[in-house]
């Protein structure tokens, strides 16, 4: 049994006539300390998918379970990292980071927690900024804060909802790296969303191409089969990671030619113009030639329509 | 935070909250008409009359601060729940760590207003009243026919008001959260 179970997930936004099913038949499963990237075009569902993963939405069909337990609510067992940082801006870099361990190792000393905080601040190399608000940060730096505070807590799983893609190319290339050597030192279970096809090569054990939405759904994974540690100038160079590159955009290009199937359960009006009508019994108005003008004139007249 | 709430409660604040302090005050004379309060010499220190001033002025002061406080929680990003959500926070200590420091701007705001008011209605009231106060001076004055002190009343209600307000702003920059 694998270390993360999602079986025949779909969900759903929107009133039951006109809903839109963003993610359908969703099935994944990831072993323990595996690094996966789903790698999708934005508006897919990613960032759906990765709300389900977490617990912060529930799926309308379907499960998701961790070690064999099905997951109904959001909890530390579970890291996020989002896209836009979340972090709170009146709460320093080391406040932000100790909200997170004070509430998940409440059984500590206040010395460990504190030791605790600032070694995770220490590995995102965020030390000088401990007491700068989120505002005096930069992206990259603002990133990285939410990076430790979310490995701070230990969680079992590292959900990485496009962490990078805020960011300049330069600072993503150099997070990408930081990323890369994290992962590396305690080769935690990580899945990592993105719309970057050289992210998902540089980082993944496997990518799993998402296809457009509506209805989207996973694709077959393709493993990565490049030796670690990678470096972006190595990467390049790599025969592998060409054909790897192509085969993941050529997927995701060919899921975006499927015509998906209708999936908006839309009242139809039946497209009925006033000149579309003509009277097939047009003699039976010749009586009424006088328009009525109080209601008590309004006589009932049956007329029947062709179309 | 629920709808439910909300749409009980916006209805009764929309009907509350254009009502006069005049209209107010006489209930609170009614409401407060036991109190009483003697100091040493015996004079009335605190009577029905001064319970009902500040009646008056905590209920039409109070709905700038309600009404941007609601607004204050519902302008909460998602971004900051959905932390408070995955760290399993309970729920005084979101209401602590996240919900107060982030409405406390949309509060601040509503504080000032709320100030202003309760600076307007005060001179109101206390013409009802009759109490020493600037209020009370304004009306003495124009039963006394001097009218160069109204226009200085005028004044200095103005200035006082715009010390509060700046007094105020200063307070929120000392609390400023985000």
């Amino acid at each position: 049994m694998s270390f993360l179970e999602v079986s025949s997930v779909s969900k759903g936004y929107g009133p039951a006539w006109q809903r839109t099913n963003v993610l359908h038949d969703i099935n994944l499963s990831i072993d323990e300390g595996e690094f996966v990237a789903i790698i999708g075009y934005s508006g897919s569902g990613k960032t759906t998918l990765v709300s389900l993963l977490a617990g912060l939405i529930k799926p309308d069909t379907g499960t998701v379970k961790l070690e064999g337990k099905e997951m109904r609510e959001p909890g530390p067992d579970r890291g996020i990292v989002f896209q836009n940082y979340s972090l709170l801006p009146w709460l320093t870099v080391y406040e932000n980071v100790a909200l997170a361990v004070d509430q998940v190792f409440p059984q500590w000393s206040a010395e460990e927690r504190r030791k605790h905080t600032e070694k995770y601040i220490r590995m995102v190399h965020l030390e000088p900024a401990m007491k700068k608000v989120p505002s005096e940060l930069s992206g990259g730096m603002r990133q990285r804060v939410s990076v430790a505070r979310t490995l701070a807590i230990n969680p079992r799983i590292l959900l990485l909802d496009e962490p990078l893609s805020a960011l300049d190319a330069l600072t993503r290339a150099t997070l990408q790296d930081e990323i890369g050597r994290i992962w590396q030192e305690d080769r935690k279970t990580v899945v990592l969303i993105t719309n970057d096809p050289d992210e998902a090569l540089l980082l993944a054990d496997r990518v799993i191409p998402l296809t457009t939405g509506p209805q989207a759904t996973l694709l077959a994974s393709i493993p990565v089969t490049i030796e670690r540690p990678r470096e972006h100038r190595t990467l390049l160079e790599c025969c592998d990671f060409k054909r790897l590159r192509n085969e993941i955009i050529d997927q995701l290009v060919a899921s975006k030619k499927k015509p998906t199937a209708a999936v908006m359960r839309k009242l139809v009006l039946p497209d009925i113009q006033p000149e579309d009508i003509s009277l097939t019994t047009a003699r039976a108005l010749d009586g009424a030639r006088r328009k009525a003008r109080r209601p008590h004139e309004l006589q009932p007249v049956r007329v029947e329509i062709e179309v | 935070m629920s709808k439910t709430f909300t749409k009980a409660a916006d209805p009764i604040i929309q009907v509350l909250r254009p009502v006069s302090p005049l209209a107010w005050f006489p209930l609170g004379l009614v409401l407060f008409s036991s109190v009483k309060l003697v100091d040493g010499s015996g004079r009335t220190a605190f009577g029905a009359s001064d319970a009902a001033a500040l009646f008056t002025i905590a209920v039409c002061a109070m709905w700038p601060t309600v009404m941007n406080t609601a607004v204050g929680v519902r302008a909460i990003p998602q971004d900051y729940l959905n932390v408070a959500k995955v760290l399993k926070l309970s729920r005084s200590k979101t209401l602590f760590k996240v919900l107060i420091p982030a409405t406390l701007p949309y509060m601040f705001t509503g504080f000032r207003l709320s100030l202003g008011i309760a600076w307007l209605v005060i001179v109101a009231v206390e013409m009802l009243t009759g109490r020493p106060g600037v209020g009370g001076f304004l009306w003495q004055e124009y039963n006394a026919g001097s009218y160069s002190r109204i226009i200085l009343c005028i004044l200095t209600i103005g200035v006082v008001g715009l010390v509060l307000d700046r007094l105020m702003s200063v307070v929120e920059q000392r609390f400023k959260t985000a």
